[in-house]
């Protein structure tokens, strides 16, 4: 809990967001775009980031800058999908429109359908009569609509097919949204074994490793299981799953082959890997497993991404001297008695609530104060506030002091309330602001303290949706520029 | 309340998060929940900050009024060997049956027999009796698959009853259905005030709801306060930007003429948000479900904010008998 980053230590005023970052390297993404040596970017990580976000900005950055890009996205927002025309699902790459390309940049992007995929596979390598067997087949039908892995699977194979066209000079690839981000890895292969492995060959052996000798001890085995499965799943759903491999016979090898190929293909040099989370604990610890084992497979990791952070213009006002002056403000006070006096913190009075009939239930402007009070749980009190000065709730307005500075003549006791009001929820809006950077820049500083070799680069959070190519276009703004806030 | 409560939502709304605060506001005094996970990924372990769970139920913590919570994270693929144990007395042939694949081939690929055991196990859990006829667990609160997979996930007993039309996964699949579409389960969907979720919650009532299975609430999660309305921040973005700069000097705030441009960006920010949250309130209000609404807890969700979280459910009805 106390791990720090190795950089300058300032004791002073509360430094913007991203100072944690000036001891990792600036992942610099544009030089990445422009190399024609890079051909495939991968984006992933944790759930809800940002990938298929990331994804689509970088695409649209790369064409900007030259580059004939596709972008494959998985189960993008619908919007998203819409604005840039890919909302038909063909499973094929349609070129976007509205690009600003310079220099002959295009981009073309296209949406994952994994079954048809999946049908496409059986449909090359099989001749029509076996095709229509294996597609109308129920246990095949059910393994392509989506079980464990059939989507990684399919994502895999599709980068494999964009890239054997060879007819883009960059793929950019989201990933889907996983429980784990390293699922993206893991359930290919375990599909592509699956479909070629022992189990699946036994289940076809009966008759074909029937007559040899040798084999006899497997074939008791062989009818121990199959009964036994026969019995658990129903003789019919086996007899599925004996035709299905029976008509698939012509394809194994063909599944792990290209899983394996594929599987290369990310580790070439071409491939660049960008991690991307959400300055939260659960996604950076994501993010760090996945650093880990693209190293141990020898996967080219770019950097990290770090997605919708927030950042303030007014960091120089610390949450607890901005919740002070707001509760000055709230209490008629004006503060020309000095420090010291500011400890009384009575129930907010009429600040906190809006005059509007506020929307449904919205939690009253200092959400942790009536939590504070004594009858909070013991529970409560385990909680570290260990996340700095800046997180320490609404407690601490007890010892802040006002600005000795402010002079006493710097505005009459005649303040209008309606003005003291609306400064006091500026004031309290900065305080929320400043718990959430301090709370960001910890998670962080913990990643950074695991990993200082990775490169970062901060997307600030935009207040809304991403959901056009004005919205993309900003993202790749902000993936391209160091330390930019708000 | 059901017996078992289902939670789901998007990928990253708090699925795990509000579970387990709903597991422990449905504990109250002299009441036992149990709170199941069924994505292998540990993530009760890690809210409650204790080593991995292992297959089994055990008591992770008591709740405020004395009523306490267990937990299971149920592991597919122990499931099937108890399974299959408990029914053939396979012994080492299950270790067989690992060798070959088998066991993986029916945990992680053939159609459903995960989610077959995983929802099985959960109703088990809410048939269980003590001697006396009570109930083991008063309620069960499953942390279940996103949004996205959900419908199926709950609905895989009924594909397959038809896959394996005979045997005894036939009828566990059967019974468990049973369960599943009764008034015994309510599902319910975690949000946020975000386009994203909102949407997906949306589909997936609507998907719920066409399969039959019983939708619960929308809990909508990291609701933040709202400080300030728009009203506000466009009178203050017009032309009092010196009375708002006397005004924070005032209050004590130093060099407060430099300060009244960034606080203003950010009110206009927290304007927008506020109206955009507006307008995913309105698609919820849409969908026809009551919901409950849970506080963006500043610290994050830690031991401390799920029981907050807690008895912000309690406060909105969770638990009273
Ligand atoms: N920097 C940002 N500022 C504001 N909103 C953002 C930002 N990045 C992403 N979003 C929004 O967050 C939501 C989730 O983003 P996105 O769909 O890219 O995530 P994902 O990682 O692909 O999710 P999944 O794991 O579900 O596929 C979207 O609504 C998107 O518009
Ligand atoms: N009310 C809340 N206030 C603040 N943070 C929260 C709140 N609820 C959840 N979180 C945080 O949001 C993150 C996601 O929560 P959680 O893991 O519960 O989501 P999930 O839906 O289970 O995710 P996944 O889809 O990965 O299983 C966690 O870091 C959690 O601590
Ligand atoms: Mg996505
Ligand atoms: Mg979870």
């Amino acid at each position: 809990m106390t791990e720090k980053t190795p950089g300058p230590a300032d004791g002073g005023p509360v430094p913007p967001a991203g100072a944690g970052l000036d001891a990792v390297p600036f992942l610099d993404i544009d030089p990445v775009l422009d190399d024609r040596g890079t051909r495939i970017i991968v984006c992933c990580g944790a759930g809800g980031v940002g990938k298929t976000t990331t994804a689509a900005a970088l695409g649209v950055r790369a064409a900007e800058r030259g580059r004939r890009v596709v972008v494959l996205t998985i189960d993008p927002a619908r919007r998203l999908a819409q604005s840039m025309g890919i909302d038909a699902l063909d499973n094929t790459p349609r070129r976007v429109d509205g690009i600003k390309g310079s220099d002959g940049g295009e981009l073309h992007a296209m949406m994952l359908d994994m079954k048809r995929t999946f049908d496409e596979i059986v449909e090359a390598h099989a001749d029509p009569a076996r095709a229509r067997a294996i597609l109308e087949n129920p246990f095949y039908q059910s393994l392509s609509a989506g079980f464990a892995g059939t989507q990684e699977y399919m994502a895999m194979e599709k980068l494999g097919q964009l890239r054997a066209r060879d007819e883009w000079d960059l793929i950019v690839v989201d990933t889907p949204p996983s429980r784990s981000a390293l699922d993206f890895l893991d359930a290919p292969k375990r599909l592509g074994s699956f479909l070629d492995g022992k189990f699946i060959k036994l289940l076809m052996a009966p008759a074909k490793v029937g007559g040899r000798a040798g084999m006899k001890f497997l074939n008791v085995g062989m009818s121990m299981m199959t009964g036994t499965l026969g019995k658990l799943l129903g003789g019919q759903f086996l007899g599925d799953v004996q035709t299905f491999v029976a008509a698939m016979d012509t394809m194994f090898g063909g599944f792990r082959t290209r899983a394996d190929a594929t599987y290369r293909l990310l580790q070439a040099p071409g491939t660049a890997f960008l991690v991307v989370a959400a300055p939260e604990r659960d996604a950076l610890r994501e993010a760090a497993y996945f650093v880990e084992r693209l190293a141990a497979e020898g996967m080219p990791l770019a950097g990290l991404v770090l997605n919708r952070v927030h950042g303030s213009g007014a960091a120089r006002l610390s949450a607890e001297r901005a919740r002070a002056a707001a509760e000055n403000l709230d209490e008629g006070r004006i503060v020309d008695q000095g420090p010291g006096k500011t400890g009384q913190r009575g129930a907010p009075a009429t600040s906190s609530e809006p005059s509007h009939p506020a929307t449904a239930a919205v939690s009253p402007a200092r959400p942790s104060a009536s939590e504070a009070a004594p009858t909070a749980d013991a529970s409560e009190e385990h909680s570290s506030r260990d996340t700095g000065p800046d997180s320490t709730g609404p407690d601490t307005g007890q010892d802040s002091t006002t600005d000795p500075d402010t002079g006493p003549d710097s505005t009459g006791p005649d303040t209008d309330p309606e003005l003291a009001r609306l400064t006091a929820g500026l004031l309290r809006l900065h305080a929320e602001r400043m718990r959430v950077l301090a709370r960001e820049q910890h998670t962080r500083d913990r990643f950074t303290a695991l990993h200082p070799e990775v490169a970062v680069t901060e997307v600030a959070a935009l207040p809304g949706d991403v959901h056009d190519l004005a919205g993309l276009r900003a993202i790749g703004e902000r993936l391209s520029t160091p330390r930019d806030r708000s | 309340m059901s017996r078992l409560q289902v939670v789901s939502g998007k990928g990253g709304t708090g699925k795990t998060t509000v579970a387990a605060a709903l597991a422990l506001a449905l504990a109250t005094e002299g009441k036992r929940t149990l709170l199941v996970e069924v994505e292998g990924r540990q993530g009760i372990a890690q809210l409650f900050e204790t080593e991995a769970l292992p297959y089994e139920e055990r008591k992770i913590a008591v709740a405020p009024g004395g009523g306490e919570v267990y937990a299971l994270a149920i592991d597919a693929e122990r499931a099937l060997l108890d399974y299959l144990q408990m029914f053939y007395k396979l012994g080492g042939a299950g270790r067989a049956l690992k060798k070959l694949g088998a066991i993986d081939f029916a945990t992680t690929i053939a159609p459903g027999v995960r989610d077959v055991l995983l929802t099985g196990k959960a109703c088990e859990a809410v048939r269980r009796r003590e001697r006396d006829g009570r109930p083991v667990y008063d309620h069960v609160v499953m942390d279940a698959p996103p949004t996205g997979r959900i419908t199926r996930f709950l609905n895989v007993n009924d594909e397959v009853a038809g896959l394996a039309r005979i045997g005894p996964i036939h009828h566990q699949a059967q019974a468990v259905m049973g369960v599943l579409k009764s008034p015994d389960t309510a599902v319910h969907l975690v949000t946020l005030l975000e386009e994203m979720p909102v949407q997906e919650t949306a589909d997936g009532v609507a998907e719920l709801r066409a399969a039959g299975l019983p939708v619960g609430r929308v809990v909508v999660n990291m609701v933040r306060p709202q400080v300030l309305d728009e009203a506000a921040v466009r009178a203050a973005s017009g032309d009092h930007r010196e009375a708002i700069a006397r005004t924070l000097a005032g209050a004590g705030v130093a060099g407060a003429a430099g300060l009244v441009e960034p606080l203003l960006d950010q009110a206009a920010e927290h304007a927008r948000r506020v109206e955009l949250e507006r307008d995913q309130r309105a698609v919820l209000d849409g969908i026809g479900l009551p919901a409950y609404e849970l506080p963006y807890l500043g610290d994050g969700a830690d031991i401390a904010g799920l029981y907050r979280l807690a008895k912000e459910l309690r406060k909105q009805g969770v638990g009273a008998a």
